[in-house]
C-alpha cells in the first residue's frame, strides 16, 4: 500500500518546526508502524535528506521509549498498543497520516518526533521508591502481601513511562503516570512507612515540572498502552489529602 | 596469564572466604573515590545504587532517554532462586548442578555456585524494594517451574518480571540520583575506554543530543552494557543493544570470552518480511501445552487444517519420546532448523514450524488455555493477525542472548585491571547455554551482591595515583574518538547503515548461527572483512556529528559488529565440537545429536586483540569439574 505522511520536522529544541509531506510506497500489512518509518527513512536518506528522528528501543511495547501522535491520537488509537507494536494491517492504501511529537510544556521537542521526558525521572526521584539499601532485607517470606494488594500493585506497576497520558491530556497532566507509581508502592506493606511523604513529594514534583492537573477528561486512560485505570488518580488524591492534613497538623 | 582467582577451599565456602579476605574502604574515605558504571540495566542500575548507598561517587551512563529503558525490561518469564519454598527438593546445590549441566559444562563451577548461593538474597532484596511478585491467596510468594526444570523455583511478576525487577533497581538508582551520590548521564554513549598505566581510569562518551565528546575519570570502570545479539541484525534484543562499549574495551586490552556462544530461543514469531526490524519472543511456557509439528511432505502448502493427522510429523515427540516438546532450548531450536532446511517449513518463506494447541483445547477446554496463555495468544494475534485458538501458531528460533562477553575473573574483573564487567556483557556463568530465568538472576547477583564487595577490594588494595581528565591519555583517546566519527561522516558513499547491518546479520546467521561448518565459517572469515572494507568505503551518513544523528550512532555500532562478527566466526571455527546451542556439523553422534568433546575443548576461549589487521591470539582457561560429573546430555 501507499501512504501519505505529514511529519513534524524540527531540527532541535530551539528551532521552530513544520510539517513536511512524504509519500511512502510498498508498505505491507505485516510491517509494524516503526518498520514503515524505517522504510521511509531508507528512502529519504537515499535522496540525501536527513532521516526522521524518533525514539524507540525494544520494539515490543515494554521499554516505553517510543511514542508520537498519529492523526492526533497518542500511539495511534489502537487500544493497548504502543507505536512499535502497531501493525500496518490496520491502515489502508491511500491513507493520509499526520505524525507529530508529544505536545506538552514539560516535554520539550528534541528533534522531529523525539521529546525530552526526563521530567518523569525527576518525579520518581521525589519519592517513587521504597528505601531499602542493598543487603538489609528480611527473608522474602517474612512480608505477607494479600493477593488483592499484590495484583493492584502489579496493575499499577505495569506503567511503561511512555508519556502518552500527558500527550493525550488537554491539561498535559502527568497524573496517571504519578498515580500509577504511587498506587504501586502505596498498595504494598513495604511501601507504608513512606506512604504519605511519597505522595506529597511526588505530587509537588509533578507540579514543579509544569505538568497541568487532572480535570477528569479520561483521555489518559483511553490511550494508555498498558490500560492503567484512571481510578488510580482517585487513590492518589485520597492519599494526598491525608498527607496534606497530616503535614498541616505537624 | 589468565588468572581466574578462584578462592581455595570447599566450593560452598569459597565466596564466604573471598568476602572475608577482601579489603574494605573506610566509610569516611569512600566519597573520595569515583566509580564509572556504563549501562543502567539490571546489573548496572543495581551496582550503581548499591555502591552509591555505600558512599562512593558514581557516574552512570545510558544511551536511552532514561535508565528505565534498558533492555532487561523485556524479560518475561521470571527469576530463579533456590529458596525451596515449595519443599520440592530444591537447594543451592541443585540450582548449581542444573546451571552447570544446562550450560553443557562450559562454565566455571565456582562462579555458578556463588550465583546459586546469592539467588536467595536477590529475592529478599527485591521484595523489600516493593517488586510486585505474584502472590498466593495467603499472601505468600508464588513460584512456577520453568524451562523444563523439575522444581518450582521461578519467581515472577506476571509476564513482566524483567520490567518489575528493573524498575526496582531503577527506583533505587533514582533515589541515589536525588541525593547527588549518582550523577546520571542519559542519552550518552560510551565510545572508548581510557587506560592509564595499565589500569582502566575513565571513559570517553558522546552526548547524543549535542554530539559533544566528553571524558570522565574514575578509580575504576564497570561495563554493564548487555549482550551483542544484534550482530545478527534480527534478534529479540532492543534496537539499540550493541557491542560498542565491550568491543572498544576489547581493543584496549580486555580479552573476549567465548564470542561464538549465543543462545537461540526456539519460540519466536517467524520473520515475515524483508523490512522486519526485530523478532518477538513468545514465552517458552507455550511448549508445556503446544505440540510442535511440520508436514511430512516437502513443500506442502495446504493450510494446516487440511493436513490429516497421519501426514503430520510431530518431530520432537518422535525423536525425543521422553522429553517430547519440552526438550531444552538448544535441542528444540536445532530441530526446527533441520526440518525447515529439509524444505518442510511452513508459512511465508518456509521458515517456521507449527505450535499447535488443538489437542490442549480439546483436552482442557478453550477457557483454561485462555487463562494460561491468553496474553501470549493476544500478542501473537496483534503481530500476525492470526487467531491461535483456531489455527496453529507459527514459530521459529531467534537469537535471544549471548553467553559470550568480556572474560572476567572471580572478582568480575577483566584482563585490564580496574575494568569490571557485569551481567550479559561478561562471559561468566552460563557456559554454552543459558537456562530460562537465569539472566535476571545473574544481572542482579553481579550488581547487588558481587561488585559491591569486589570493587571496594580493588580500590583498597591498589595504590591508585591521582588521575583526572587533564592526563594526556584522555586527550589521546578523545582524539581517537573524534577522528573515527569524522572518518565515518567523511565516507559519503552510497549505502545506508541498515543495509550493511542486514547483510552482516545474514552472513552470521547463516554460517555462525545454530549449525556451523568449517566451510561456512571459513567463507565468513573472508566475507565479513570484505563487507567491513566496503562499509568503510561506501557508507553514507546524512547530517553532522554535532546534532542528534541516529544514523551516525548506528554506524559506530555496526562498525564494531563488523569486527566482532569476524571474531565470532574465528572462535566457532576453533571450537570443533558441538556444545550448548552450537552444533558443529563435523561433531555429531551417529544419530545426528550434538557431540561435545571434553578431551579437547573443556576450556574458555579468551581472545586477545593484537591490533588492526593482525590476527587475534587465543588464550585458554581450562575448566575442571570437581562437583558435577561430566556427562553427555541426552533427552531421548
Amino acid at each position: 500500500m501507499n501512504l501519505t505522511l505529514k511529519i513534524w520536522r524540527q531540527q532541535d529544541t530551539k528551532s521552530s518546526g513544520k510539517f513536511v509531506s512524504y509519500q511512502v510506497q510498498g508498505v505491507t500489512p505485516d510491517m509494524s508502524f516503526l518498520e514503515m518509518l524505517d522504510l521511509l527513512n531508507e528512502n529519504i536518506q537515499a535522496k540525501g535528506e536527513a532521516p526522521v528522528a524518533f525514539d524507540h528501543d525494544c520494539r515490543e511495547g515494554i521499554c516505553g521509549m517510543c511514542g508520537f501522535l498519529i492523526n492526533g491520537v497518542a500511539h495511534g488509537g489502537h487500544r493497548g498498543t504502543t507505536v512499535c507494536q502497531l501493525s500496518m494491517r490496520f491502515f489502508k492504501d491511500g491513507d493520509s497520516l499526520t505524525l507529530e511529537p508529544w505536545r506538552a510544556k514539560a516535554f520539550p521537542v528534541l528533534r522531529d518526533l523525539a521529546v525530552d521526558r526526563s521530567a518523569f525521572d525527576r518525579i520518581i526521584q521525589a519519592g517513587g521508591f521504597i528505601t531499602a539499601p542493598t543487603g538489609v532485607a528480611p527473608d522474602a517470606r517474612a512480608i505477607l502481601v494479600p493477593k488483592e494488594a499484590a495484583d493492584r500493585a502489579m496493575d499499577a506497576a505495569a506503567c511503561i513511562g511512555c508519556g502518552a497520558c500527558v500527550a493525550a491530556c488537554p491539561n498535559a497532566a502527568a497524573m496517571l503516570f504519578t498515580a500509577a507509581k504511587i498506587t504501586h508502592l502505596n498498595s504494598l506493606p513495604q511501601g507504608q512507612p513512606q506512604r504519605y511523604e511519597r505522595t506529597a513529594d511526588m505530587v509537588a514534583a509533578m507540579s514543579a515540572e509544569l505538568f497541568g492537573s487532572c480535570t477528569n477528561h479520561g483521555e489518559c486512560e483511553a490511550v494508555c498502552p498498558k490500560k492503567i485505570p484512571i481510578e488510580f488518580i482517585g487513590r492518589m488524591n485520597r492519599d494526598l489529602l491525608h498527607a496534606t492534613l497530616h503535614r498541616r497538623g505537624e | 596469564m589468565l588468572e581466574s582467582k578462584i578462592p581455595s577451599g570447599p566450593i560452598e565456602k569459597k565466596w564466604e572466604k573471598a568476602r572475608f579476605e577482601m579489603k574494605l574502604v573506610n566509610p569516611a574515605n569512600r566519597r573520595k573515590h569515583t566509580i564509572i558504571i556504563v549501562g543502567s540495566g539490571l546489573a548496572g542500575a543495581s551496582a550503581a545504587a548499591s555502591l552509591a548507598q555505600q558512599g562512593y561517587n558514581v557516574h552512570c551512563f545510558c544511551f536511552q532517554d532514561s535508565p528505565r529503558r534498558a533492555h532487561s525490561i523485556a524479560a518475561q518469564g521470571g527469576i530463579n532462586a533456590a529458596k525451596n519454598y515449595r519443599n520440592d527438593g530444591d537447594s543451592i546445590q541443585r540450582l548449581f548442578y542444573d546451571t552447570v549441566k544446562g550450560g553443557d559444562f562450559r562454565a566455571r563451577e565456582a562462579n555458578v555456585y556463588r550465583l546459586a548461593e546469592i539467588s536467595v538474597n536477590i529475592i529478599d532484596q527485591c521484595v523489600a524494594q516493593g517488586v510486585p511478585f505474584a502472590r498466593e491467596y495467603g499472601g505468600l510468594l508464588d513460584t512456577r517451574s520453568f524451562g523444563g526444570v523439575q522444581v518450582s523455583r521461578t519467581f515472577y511478576a506476571r509476564g513482566q518480571t524483567g520490567q518489575q525487577l528493573l524498575l526496582g533497581a531503577y527506583q533505587a538508582l533514582e533515589e541515589q540520583i536525588a541525593t547527588g551520590a549518582v550523577k546520571m548521564h542519559t542519552r550518552s554513549e560510551m565510545l572508548d575506554l581510557v587506560v592509564v598505566n595499565g589500569r582502566a581510569r575513565g571513559v570517553v562518551t558522546r552526548d547524543l543530543l549535542t554530539g559533544a565528546i566528553e571524558s570522565f575519570a574514575a578509580d575504576c570502570v564497570v561495563l554493564a552494557t548487555g549482550g551483542y545479539g544484534n550482530v545478527f541484525y534480527l534478534s529479540t534484543n532492543a534496537k539499540g543493544c550493541n557491542t560498542t562499549a565491550i568491543w572498544r574495551a576489547h581493543r584496549r586490552g580486555a580479552f573476549f570470552g567465548n564470542p561464538c556462544f549465543t543462545q537461540i530461543h526456539p519460540t519466536c514469531i517467524p520473520v515475515s518480511n524483508e523490512n522486519q526490524s526485530k523478532l518477538t519472543l513468545m514465552s517458552e511456557s507455550l511448549r508445556n501445552d503446544g505440540r510442535v509439528w511440520v508436514p511430512k511432505k516437502k513443500g506442502d502448502t495446504r493450510p494446516p487444517s487440511q493436513i490429516p493427522e497421519e501426514e503430520r510429523d510431530y518431530y520432537l515427540e518422535r525423536r525425543y519420546p521422553s522429553f517430547g516438546n519440552l526438550v531444552p532450548r538448544d535441542v528444540a531450536s536445532r530441530n526446527a532448523k533441520e526440518v525447515c532446511d529439509e524444505g518442510r517449513g511452513v508459512g511465508p518463506g518456509g521458515q517456521g514450524v507449527y505450535l499447535d494447541f488443538a489437542d490442549a483445547i480439546r483436552r482442557l477446554g478453550e477457557s483454561v488455555v485462555r487463562e494460561k496463555y491468553g496474553n501470549l495468544f493476544d500478542m501473537y494475534e496483534e503481530i500476525t493477525g492470526e487467531n491461535a485458538y483456531k489455527v496453529p501458531m507459527r514459530i521459529y528460533p531467534a537469537v535471544h542472548y549471548t553467553m559470550g562477553g568480556l572474560w572476567v575473573d572471580y572478582q568480575l574483573m577483566s584482563t585490564i585491571p580496574g575494568l569490571f564487567v557485569a551481567g550479559e556483557a561478561n562471559f561468566s556463568d552460563h557456559g554454552a547455554n543459558r537456562l530460562g530465568a537465569s539472566a535476571l538472576m545473574q544481572g542482579l547477583a553481579d550488581g547487588y551482591f558481587i561488585l559491591p564487595y569486589t570493587i571496594p577490594n580493588y580500590i583498597a588494595s591498589s595504590s591508585l595515583e591521582k588521575v583526572d581528565t587533564s592526563h594526556p591519555a584522555f586527550a589521546a583517546v578523545t582524539d581517537d574518538v573524534s577522528r573515527r566519527i569524522a572518518k565515518l561522516l567523511a565516507i559519503q558513499g552510497k549505502r545506508t547503515v541498515d543495509s550493511f547491518h542486514k547483510e552482516l546479520g545474514k552472513l552470521i546467521w547463516n554460517n555462525c548461527g545454530m549449525a556451523r561448518s568449517a566451510e561456512g565459517l571459513r567463507s565468513n572469515l573472508q566475507k565479513v572483512p570484505e563487507l567491513r572494507e566496503e562499509f568503510w568505503n561506501n557508507l553514507r551518513i546524512i547530517g553532522t556529528g554535532e546534532e542528534l544523528n541516529q544514523s551516525l550512532e548506528k554506524a559506530g555500532r555496526v562498525a564494531d559488529f563488523l569486527e566482532l562478527g569476524e571474531l565470532m566466526c574465528l572462535d566457532a571455527l576453533e571450537r570443533e565440537e558441538s556444545c550448548g546451542g552450537h552444533f558443529r556439523v563435523e561433531s555429531q553422534t551417529p544419530d545426528g545429536e550434538a557431540l561435545r568433546d571434553d578431551e579437547k575443548f573443556s576450556f574458555v576461549s579468551a581472545w586477545e586483540w593484537k591490533g588492526e589487521g593482525d590476527q587475534w591470539e587465543l588464550h585458554q582457561e581450562p575448566l575442571t569439574f570437581e562437583h558435577v560429573h561430566l556427562a553427555q546430555r541426552s533427552y531421548k
